[in-house]
């Protein structure tokens, strides 16, 4: 048996690949974070909600229209991005205007608001999703199993990441995109709609989050409040990246889980704090985040 | 002449009020009022949101209740042990949280509780998941605390303290500065302060005072839980503020009776619907009523005295 400082090399491996699954969410839902940011200057304080919520969907639509996996992949996004859509029109709209603040307030409010609901419609114990068929089983390598499911979530979080930074870096919508968080008074006299573009960015961020939600819900329980915990994660790792850069969240995302991975096999009692240790070590040595930028 | 009555009057019914009021929930409104005020500190006169005072609340009542119960301290020395090492945590915290501004601090403060939360659940001390039960109340000053009477007007005591420290405080030249910094920092800063030291000191005092209201519920209940550290608690403190009026004197105190009341009101009639109830006024307090219920009064009757200016004691 091979060991590294002591510990197996199998389940050193093991616990990276759970890693590397929590990285990408991780950096699906900072990346969500950061675009909204960018666009609405609001910190999501309910994106951890609508992750729930995307976990949900997809639960609700196998228990009761029958509808699997793959389907729940591409639905439950569109149905949580709707609602996000709502949500913006509705009341974050109403914020622009004020300081920054309030959009964290208001949006807390509604993480508390989604909740409470849906605890009180399914209770804390949560519902189990089963892998879907396809992706049971592992892929032997030889020296150790991988569960397919892992490399699945890690591979599409890791393609769809990088679509999302494609376009918006490389597009002609993106550079609508960019511009209109650089100067939105002057991109919407050059004949953008920055409010639709506003809209349509908040139900993107959120559709990521509920994205995220949709993989994770075969790998943990799907229970009212398996986003709550992970959303101040997830505010850590945008502190440690800095907001500035898109390319910036998905790779400390990745970075962070891995990280957690190595912290769960060499020092199980850290695993729960080391990202925020991190965090503090980042704060002191660069304030700005590792690909911020001091405004 | 008209203000001095009225403080009386005041004080008055504070003194009489567990004659007609549960003397528990009396206290549980007094701790949450210094937790608010002490909150309202940073957000309504540094400008300074912490999403993470729950780490100082709950932490110090760890504190308080791990050296009474276990080290059979004095309750004076554990009340005040307990408050330095919630001012000292916010010491450490401050330090890397006035890094960065606005939205990041919050984050920052958020992120930094949760380590504290995590801290507290695995801490060989604190009793993991049950918290640390069964606290005795001994006595303080040759006062019987085990009475709830008596523990209601030391309790009563120690919050006319930490209000008047607060209300000194904000009326200070230090306060002025504290002001000046929530008003426009780069501005402070071009005029020669140390805008740095002037927030963590902020940051210290109110982190401190977050403390005494945690050991003093712990003094109350006789237990220290996780519920008092988790950010949930956060941001009922957040709730409190805004509900009575960010940045008025009176604002916390309004806003925690109310939100306390409500809850025990509620807890046993929706159960879980409570987090909901507190989501919505959250959602309504910061579409609607930014100046929550003082600053909306004070407002009114503003409009009503036209030019003459409100005392400077209500708001």
């Amino acid at each position: 048996m091979t060991e590294v400082f002591g510990v197996p090399l199998l389940a050193l491996l093991g616990q990276l690949v759970l890693g590397l699954v929590n990285g990408s969410f991780y950096a699906l839902l900072s990346l969500g974070l950061a675009i909204i940011f960018g666009m609405l200057n609001i910190i999501n304080f309910a994106h951890g909600a609508l992750y729930m919520m995307g976990a949900f969907a997809s639960w609700m639509l196998l228990t009761y229209f029958g509808i699997g996996y793959f389907g729940a992949l591409l639905l439950a996004p569109l149905l949580v991005g709707a609602f996000g859509i709502i949500i913006e029109r509705l009341l974050l709209q109403r914020l622009y205007r004020l300081d920054h603040l309030y959009g964290l307030l208001l949006t807390f409010g509604l993480a508390l608001i989604i909740e409470g609901l849906f605890r009180d419609q399914f209770g804390v114990s949560g519902e189990t999703y089963e892998v879907p068929e396809a992706l049971t089983g592992a892929i032997d390598l030889g020296f150790m199993a991988l569960p397919k499911y892992r490399v699945w979530v890690i591979g599409v979080s890791t393609l769809v990441c990088f679509a999302t930074w494609a376009i918006i870096e490389k597009t002609r919508l993106g550079s609508y995109l960019r511009a209109a968080t650089e100067n939105p008074q002057l991109t919407q006299a050059f004949g953008v709609n920055v409010p639709l573009m506003i809209m349509m960015t908040y139900g993107f961020g959120v559709a990521l989050a509920a994205l995220a939600g949709v993989m994770a819900a075969p790998i943990f329980q799907v229970s009212p409040l398996m986003g709550s915990n992970l959303i101040i994660v997830v505010f850590a790792v945008v502190v440690i990246g800095g907001m500035g850069s898109i390319l910036g969240a998905i790779v400390t995302g990745l970075m962070l889980g891995l990280v957690e991975g190595l912290a769960k096999v060499f020092y199980p009692e850290a695993s729960a704090t080391v990202v925020f240790v991190i965090m503090a070590i980042v704060l002191i040595i660069r304030p700005a985040g590792l690909f911020g930028r001091e405004k | 002449m008209m203000r001095r009555l009225m403080l009386g009057l005041v004080l008055l019914a504070f003194i009489a009020a567990p004659a007609v009021l549960y003397p528990v929930l009396l206290m549980k409104v007094l701790c949450f009022a210094i937790f608010a005020s002490a909150f309202n500190l940073l957000l309504g006169y540094t400008g300074l949101l912490s999403f993470g005072h729950a780490a100082f609340f709950g932490s110090a009542a760890y504190v308080a209740g791990y050296l009474i119960r276990d080290m059979t301290w004095p309750v004076w020395a554990a009340l005040l042990v307990s408050t330095l090492a919630a001012a000292l945590m916010g010491g450490i915290v401050g330090l890397l949280a006035i890094r960065r501004q606005g939205i990041y601090f919050a984050m920052i403060t958020l992120a930094m509780a949760q380590m504290v939360y995590f801290i507290c659940l695995q801490l060989p001390q604190t009793g993991g998941e049950d918290g640390l039960q069964g606290v005795p109340r001994e006595t303080l000053a040759g006062l019987d605390l085990s009475n709830d009477l008596t523990l209601y007007y030391v309790i009563l005591a120690f919050s006319l303290l930490a209000f008047a420290l607060i209300y000194r405080t904000i009326h200070s030249p230090f306060g002025q500065v504290l002001k000046a910094i929530r008003e426009n920092e780069p501005r402070a800063i071009s005029l020669g302060y140390d805008v740095a030291r002037y927030k963590l000191l902020a940051f210290v005092l109110s982190t401190g005072l977050a403390g005494l209201a945690g050991a003093l519920k712990m003094l109350v209940f006789k237990f220290a839980s996780l519920t008092d550290a988790h950010w949930h608690m956060s941001g009922e403190v957040v709730l409190m503020t805004i509900l009575g009026g960010i940045g008025t004197v009176l604002g916390p105190i309004v806003g925690s009776s109310i939100i306390v009341v409500l809850e025990d009101q509620l807890a046993d009639k929706v159960g879980s619907l409570v987090t909901v109830i507190m989501g919505g006024i959250f959602v309504v307090c910061v579409l609607l009523f930014r100046r929550g219920i003082v600053g909306e009064t004070a407002a009114f009757y503003q409009r009503m005295l036209g030019h003459r200016k409100l005392p400077k004691e209500l708001i």
